[in-house]
C-alpha cells in the first residue's frame, strides 16, 4: 500500500520538476509510437477500406487473417524484426538494430493488423449503407474507398488510437529491436520494466501512471480534433 | 526485387527517423556493449562510462541482457564489445572465432539470499554447496533464473558439484523464474524463496523485504567478469578501433580504478582484477 501511494507523490514529483531523464523518455515514446502510429495507419487504413469495398477470392481469409494478427504477440514481432535486422540477418547492412528506427518498424508492424482490421469492420457497416447511393451515382470502386475513409474518418480515429495504445503500451517488441539503451532506445514501458527490475517499485508505478496520463493526453487531442470535424459537419 | 523494395523502405525510414534525430547521426563516435544487467542495474556503468566519454570522446552504448543472449547478440555482430561473466561460455566463444581475446576485468561473488526466518536453516551452513543441499533436503522454495544468464549457470555448477538435479523438482520446491535478476529477486521476495544473486545486484536492490544473505564467503561463490572485442574478422562492421581503446581503458589503471571508486551505499561491490 505504501509503494502505491509513495507512486502518487513521486509521479506527481516528476512531472512537477520536469525531470530532465523522464522528459527524454516520454518524448522517445512519444516519437516512436505515434510514427508507428502514422506508418501504420497510411498502410492500414487504406487497406481496411479495399477489403470493405472490393470483392475478390481469398477474402475471408484475408479478413480472418488480420483479425488473428490482431493478437500478435509483441515479443514474437520484436524477435522477428531482430532477426531482419540483426547483423547477421537479411537487412543487418542497414544497421538500424537498437535504434529509434528499429522500435518504429516493430510497432508498426504489430499494430498494423489491428487498425486494418478495425478500419474494416467500420468500413464495412458504413459501406453498407452508402453502397445504393454510390451505385446509384456510378461510382467506381476506388471512389468509394475514398468516400469511406473520408466519411467515416470519425471512427476511423478511434481505430487508430486503438493501434497507439497497442504501441505505446508495449513492451516486448521494443526491448528487443531497441535494447533499452539509456538516451538512446530507452521508452517508457522498458523504463518501467528497468525499475521494477531493480526493486524500485514505487518509482516504477509511477512511471506507469505518467504513461496513463500520456495515453489520456494524446486520446485528448483525437477526441478535440474529432469534436471538431463533427461540430462542423453539424 | 522484393529484397531491394524492402531495403528502400528502410532506408527511408532510416533517415526518417535519423534525421529528426540529427545530432546522435553527426556523433558516429560509439560502439556498442553488449552486457549482463547485473553491471548495468547496479549503477556502475552509470558512473564509470561518463568517464571514458569525457577521455575519448567516445560513447557507450550499453545493451544489458542476460550473459546467455549477450553473447548471442555478440555473436551475430550485434555489439561490438561483450563484457559478460561465465567463463566457460566467453572461452567457448572465443574458440569459436566469434570474438578475439578474453580478458579479466574485475570480480565481485555470489551471495545465497533467503527469507530471514531461513526455513531450510542454511544460515550456519560451511559452504554454499551444504546450504544447497539442505535446501534440496528440505524441499524449501529456491527461485532459479533459469534464462541461460551468468548466474544462472554460475548456480547450476554449485548444483552439479553436490550431484543434485534441481531440474527435476521443477514447479514444486525448484522454481524456474525464466527471468532476470530484478524479477527473480521480487519474485523470491513475493514467495519467501531462497535465490542466488551477484552480490552488485543485491547490494542496489530497492525491493529487500524479509530476504536477507544468508550464505557468502564461499570461494565456489566467485564470480569472474571478463571483456572481449566481438572478431572484426567474423564481422567487419565491427568497430575494432574504438572497441579495443575501450577494452585498454577498463584495463588501464585509469578504468580499474573507477571500477573501484564504485560504491553502492559506501560498500565495494566490483573489485579490479590483480593482473
Amino acid at each position: 500500500m505504501s509503494d502505491i501511494s509513495t507512486a502518487f507523490v513521486l509521479a506527481f514529483q516528476l512531472i512537477a520538476t520536469l525531470d530532465g531523464e523522464l522528459v527524454d523518455i516520454v518524448g522517445r515514446s512519444l516519437f516512436v509510437s505515434l510514427t508507428a502510429m502514422v506508418a501504420a495507419a497510411a498502410i492500414g487504413l487504406p487497406l481496411g477500406a479495399v477489403i470493405a469495398v472490393y470483392r475478390f477470392p481469398g477474402r475471408r481469409l484475408v479478413i480472418v487473417a488480420l483479425n488473428s494478427l490482431m493478437g500478435l504477440p509483441p515479443v514474437f514481432v520484436g524477435l522477428m524484426v531482430y532477426l531482419l535486422l540483426s547483423r547477421a540477418g537479411p537487412l543487418g547492412v542497414l544497421g538500424l538494430l537498437f535504434t529509434p528506427a528499429a522500435m518504429v518498424i516493430a510497432q508498426t508492424v504489430l499494430i498494423m493488423p489491428i487498425i486494418a482490421a478495425l478500419s474494416r469492420d467500420a468500413m464495412r457497416d458504413l459501406y453498407e449503407e452508402y453502397r445504393e447511393q454510390l451505385c446509384s451515382l456510378g461510382a467506381q470502386p476506388h471512389h468509394a474507398v475514398l468516400t469511406l475513409l473520408w466519411d467515416g474518418r470519425l471512427r476511423l480515429v478511434t481505430v487508430v488510437m486503438a493501434g497507439f495504445g497497442r504501441a505505446i503500451a508495449e513492451v516486448g517488441a521494443v526491448f528487443i529491436v531497441g535494447g533499452n539503451i539509456a538516451y538512446v532506445t530507452r521508452v517508457m514501458t522498458t523504463t518501467i520494466a528497468l525499475e521494477a527490475s531493480k526493486g524500485n517499485l514505487a518509482l516504477a508505478l509511477a512511471l506507469g501512471l505518467i504513461l496513463v496520463l500520456l495515453a489520456v493526453g494524446v486520446n485528448g487531442v483525437a477526441a478535440m480534433f474529432g469534436g471538431v470535424t463533427s461540430y462542423r459537419r453539424a | 526485387m522484393f529484397a531491394l523494395g524492402t531495403k528502400a523502405v528502410a532506408v527511408a525510414f532510416s533517415v526518417l527517423v535519423l534525421g529528426i534525430d540529427g545530432p546522435t547521426l553527426a556523433e558516429q563516435r560509439y560502439i556498442t556493449l553488449a552486457s549482463t544487467t547485473s553491471t548495468e542495474n547496479s549503477g556502475l556503468f552509470r558512473q564509470i562510462l561518463p568517464v571514458y566519454t569525457a577521455g575519448s570522446g567516445v560513447e557507450v552504448r550499453v545493451v544489458a541482457v542476460g550473459t546467455g543472449q549477450a553473447i548471442r547478440l555478440a555473436a551475430n555482430g550485434d555489439a561490438d564489445v561483450l563484457l559478460v561473466h561465465h567463463r566457460a561460455s566467453e572461452e567457448r566463444f572465443v574458440a569459436e572465432g566469434f570474438g578475439v581475446k578474453r580478458q579479466a576485468v574485475m570480480h565481485n561473488d555470489f551471495v545465497l539470499v533467503g527469507p530471514r526466518h531461513d526455513p531450510a536453516g542454511v544460515a550456519d551452513s560451511k559452504s554454499a554447496g551444504a546450504a544447497l543441499t539442505r535446501i534440496a533436503e528440505t524441499r524449501s522454495l529456491f527461485a532459479s533464473r533459469g534464462d541461460d544468464s551468468g548466474t544462472h549457470m554460475a548456480e547450476l555448477s554449485l548444483w552439479r558439484s553436490i550431484e543434485i538435479h534441481p531440474g527435476e523438482a521443477s514447479g514444486t520446491w525448484y522454481q524456474e523464474m525464466g527471468a532476470g535478476m530484478g524479477a527473480t529477486l521480487n519474485a523470491a521476495v513475493a514467495m519467501g524463496a531462497y535465490t542466488l544473486v551477484d552480490r552488485a545486484t543485491w547490494s542496489s536492490f530497492a525491493n529487500k523485504k524479509s530476504l536477507n544473505i544468508l550464505v557468502e564467503q564461499d570461494p565456489a561463490l566467485n564470480n569472474q567478469y571478463a571483456v572481449i572485442l566481438v572478431n572484426p574478422e567474423r564481422h567487419p562492421h565491427v568497430k575494432a578501433t574504438l572497441g579495443r581503446s575501450f577494452i585498454e581503458w577498463l584495463l588501464s589503471p585509469a578504468g580499474q580504478a573507477a571500477i573501484a571508486a564504485f560504491r553502492i551505499d559506501g560498500e565495494q561491490v566490483f573489485f579490479p582484477n590483480p593482473d
